[in-house]
């Protein structure tokens, strides 16, 4: 993928879309095969990596229904299949075709709360785009109907009209829903036990809502406003929040139960505890998780060197260790504070990579270099403590493991410096740990990852859980679907107590 | 958001305020620490250890020392003031039991954490032997308070302007070879302060527990800025600490982390020194 103009997609989508929507009705499956798959219009890749804007631009209006008309159709949908929370997707690219948007924003919002957020950031290459039967006939995933980009597409459509429909709430039942943590699990909860009129309270440990969506994904992914507008539709709704309120220390957990008078907690806490590589040299100055960076310049808003009292590294050389969105988003943030170089060391290789591959092309493009098959053996400082340098060890793929996989196997002898002063270490998390050690009550596997039933329920009674917590770090999109499924299990819960009282 | 209800200079430097913050006065217990911002969107996130606590009134106290441009600011905030941000108790509390006898050791703005420990050490039956030390008269704090739950009190300062002229680690080094060595030491004031003591009571095997103040970002255990080595592993000072086994404590790893934005932080005592030259000179004008 090469960068292009914008404009120059845009007229080019015209000049299309005049010569196929005359006939969009007589398409057969050979002609839509036909139809130029659209490219994602981006910020030129130079300039944007001096700023913080969104890098994707989104489709225009031309660019939408041409790839909408792309769509086969199909009877048997296997894209529906893949999505977490089975949004009805031909039905809803047939209205863009059709050029009914709000009809499209319908479709879309009676299966996913956050559209214009799942349309950045979910992995559609490996759910919905996989078995696209266009990107299969194809034979490119990346040519398969660009499903999220649609669905960004429609939900910043509607927001653009200015009227996003607040869904209705039932009259007040009497009963109290406690939220803890803000995430996307934490939202959907919230969002889908209030629409049933119980009374619900988020309790969030930051001073801001949205989760990892907030603090972690940085604003030329998903920028804040679309949180804000989110978070918004919630108040509307009469959902309450009490920032800075740290579940399990605040309060007890189960206090909120026993003291509080919740009927029902649902914990959403996300992910925690990033790992180390364990290697020397890792707590030199300069060594920092992708988490902590990536906080201090969203959150704490540090990439405003002037403005904020939050510091944030100066770097001219780093290496961001790892390879997925987390390592993506270290690297461009720690380029767009104006490091020199940046590069990803990588242990096995670009195909193994679980980055979204928009993410990975974007990175390349603003000039991120790759470093494959490499792994840091340790990392070496100045006499003050300092990062100057990292030893580095290159591997090979060796024979398939049990899931297939090609193994990387270190090259003996194969050490070599890179000249860096700072490292940022995004290999994964562990389970947040604050519930399980303020809660003794709580079963937790020995990742400490919340255990749960088909239903989300905890071990502790009227206690759910879902989102990263459960799942150890996973997606929006998968944390989405958890919070959905807890929250139908809470309202039968309550709707079970409501009957009970009545007779 | 938390309002200021009083506001007291304890010395030069040194601030102590009560915040009305009912829902942390009802759950903390000693050890444990806030975090708190001067401003929701550009402030810094500011850890600081509860001195004491008023479940009645729902209030906490914090004492802090104006280090730098964040501490400066919340040094300028006055009694009917809102903190836009506050949030805590968090850390483990300190494990109190009857130890027998403890002595516990705080430098400088150490002494208030070091205080809701010594209180409810003796609480619990300890005989409590307190030494506390500043570099000189003005820095000593809570002076009164201490001394009245001390069983022994020794006051020194670096330059002999009040108490002993000495460094504590030199009464430390005298109570542990006394023939009814103490069971345990609390050593809590700047890194080699507790560095020190830590070496003093080494040889003595005397357990001394440390409170590290790390620099931290949010306090729960999700971005891993708080790490320490303890004995060869790395902790997290939010959510295992703040209180570790000195002796296994690598303080001068966790010394050099200290200084990680050092330049940062001279650039901003820089501008905020400008910018008090600019209002004085304004308000010669
Ligand atoms: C940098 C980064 C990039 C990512 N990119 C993508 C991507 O492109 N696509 C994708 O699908 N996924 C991505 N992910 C993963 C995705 O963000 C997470 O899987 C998802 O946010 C998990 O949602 P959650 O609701 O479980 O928790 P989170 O979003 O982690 O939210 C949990 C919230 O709970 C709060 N909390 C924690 N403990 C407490 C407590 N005790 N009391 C009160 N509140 C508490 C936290 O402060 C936080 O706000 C990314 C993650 C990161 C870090
Ligand atoms: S302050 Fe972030 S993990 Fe401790």
């Amino acid at each position: 993928m090469s960068h292009e103009n914008p404009e120059t997609i845009a007229d080019q989508a015209r000049e299309w879309l005049a010569e196929y929507i005359v006939k969009k009705d007589d398409l057969k499956p050979k002609d839509r095969l036909a139809i130029p798959s659209q490219e994602m219009p981006a910020q030129d890749p130079i300039e944007r990596g001096k700023n913080l804007d969104e890098v994707a631009l989104g489709f225009t209006m031309e660019q939408a229904r041409l790839e909408a008309l792309r769509c086969l159709q199909c009877k048997k949908n296997t894209c529906v299949d893949d999505c977490p929370v089975a949004i009805d997707i031909p039905g809803f690219i047939k209205h863009i075709a059709d050029g009914d948007m709000q009809a499209a924003a319908d479709t879309i919002k009676e299966s996913s709360l956050l559209p214009s957020i799942c349309g950045r950031v979910c992995p559609q290459e490996t759910q919905c785009q996989e078995h696209c039967k266009v990107g299969m006939a194809l034979k490119d995933i990346d040519k398969g109907v660009g499903i999220g980009r649609l669905e960004r597409f429609v939900a910043d459509w509607e927001r653009a009209t200015g009227n996003i429909r607040v869904p209705e709430v039932k009259p007040a039942t009497g009963k109290k829903v406690a939220v803890v943590g803000s995430g996307p699990a934490g939202l959907v909860v919230a969002a889908d036990v209030r629409r049933e009129g119980h009374d619900v309270t988020i309790f969030e440990a930051f001073h801001k809502m949205g989760g990892v969506m907030r603090y972690g994904i940085p604003e030329f992914r998903l920028p804040n406003e679309i949180i804000d507008q989110e978070i918004d539709t919630l108040n509307k709704m009469g959902v309450k929040f009490q920032t800075n309120y740290v579940v399990g220390r605040t309060r007890k957990l189960t206090d909120l139960i026993d003291k509080d008078g919740f009927d029902a907690v649902f914990v959403g806490t996300g992910a925690g505890l990033p790992y180390f590589m364990g290697i020397e040299g890792e707590n030199l100055v300069g060594v920092f998780s992708a988490n902590e960076y990536l906080t201090r310049a969203n959150l704490m808003k540090a990439f405003d060197k002037k403005e904020s009292n939050t510091p944030i590294y100066e770097s001219k050389k780093v290496a961001v260790l790892g390879g997925g969105n987390v390592a993506m988003d270290a690297a461009r943030m720690a380029l767009r504070l104006g490091a020199e170089k940046v590069y990803v060391v990588y242990r096995r290789t670009e195909k193994e990579m679980p980055a979204r591959n928009e993410e990975i092309e974007h990175a390349k493009e603003e000039g991120i270099e790759f470093h494959f098959l490499r792994n840091p053996k340790r990392i070496l400082g100045t006499e003050d403590g300092r990062v100057k340098a990292m030893e580095v060890l290159k591997y090979e793929l060796g024979e398939p493991d049990d899931s297939g996989r090609r193994r990387p196997v270190v090259i003996e002898g194969s050490e070599f410096m890179m000249e860096v002063d700072t490292v940022l270490v995004s290999i994964g998390n562990g389970s947040n740990p604050l519930i399980s050690q303020t809660t003794p009550d709580m079963s937790v596997n020995k990742w400490g990852n919340i255990k749960v039933d088909e239903k989300q329920k905890s071990s502790i009674n009227k206690i759910y859980a879902g989102g990263d917590i459960v799942l150890g770090a996973a997606t929006v999109i998968l944390a989405m679907g958890e919070g959905r499924r807890a929250a139908k299990a809470i309202n039968e819960q309550l709707a079970n107590e409501l009957a009970v009282q009545s007779n | 958001m938390s309002r200021i209800i009083h506001k007291e200079q304890l010395s030069k430097d040194v601030f102590l305020m009560r915040l009305e913050a009912p829902l942390i006065a009802e759950e903390r217990k000693a050890g444990q620490f806030i975090i708190l911002q001067t401003d929701e969107d550009l402030g810094e996130r500011i850890p600081l250890t509860i001195a004491d606590a008023d479940e009645d009134e729902g209030s906490i106290t914090i004492i802090f020392q104006v280090v730098g441009k964040s501490t400066n600011d919340l040094s300028h905030l006055n009694k009917g003031d809102d903190i836009p941000v506050l949030v805590g108790p968090l850390g483990m509390p300190t494990h109190i039991e009857n130890f027998g006898t403890v002595v516990c050791v705080g430098g400088g703005i150490g002494v208030a954490p070091l205080h809701p420990i010594a209180q409810a050490l003796k609480k619990a039956g300890n005989k409590v032997i307190t030494i506390i030390g500043a570099r000189n008269k003005d820095l000593i704090i809570l002076e009164d308070k201490m001394k009245e739950i001390a069983d022994e009190f020794i006051v020194c300062t670096d330059d002999g302007s009040y108490g002993r002229k000495a460094l504590v680690t030199e009464p430390l080094k005298e109570i542990c070879k006394r023939e009814e060595k103490p069971n345990m030491a609390i050593a809590i004031g700047p890194p080699v302060m507790m560095k020190f003591c830590a070496e003093t009571t080494r040889p003595y095997e005397v357990f001394t527990q440390v409170s590290l103040n790390t620099i931290m970002v949010d306090g729960t255990g999700m971005c891993g800025g708080c790490r320490v080595n303890v004995g060869g592993e790395v902790k997290f000072v939010c959510v295992d600490g703040p209180e570790f086994d000195g002796h296994k404590v690598d303080f001068d790893n966790m010394m050099m982390r200290l200084n990680s934005y050092k330049d940062f932080e001279k650039k901003k005592a820089h501008e905020c020194n400008l910018e008090l030259e600019v209002a004085k000179k304004e308000a010669e004008l």
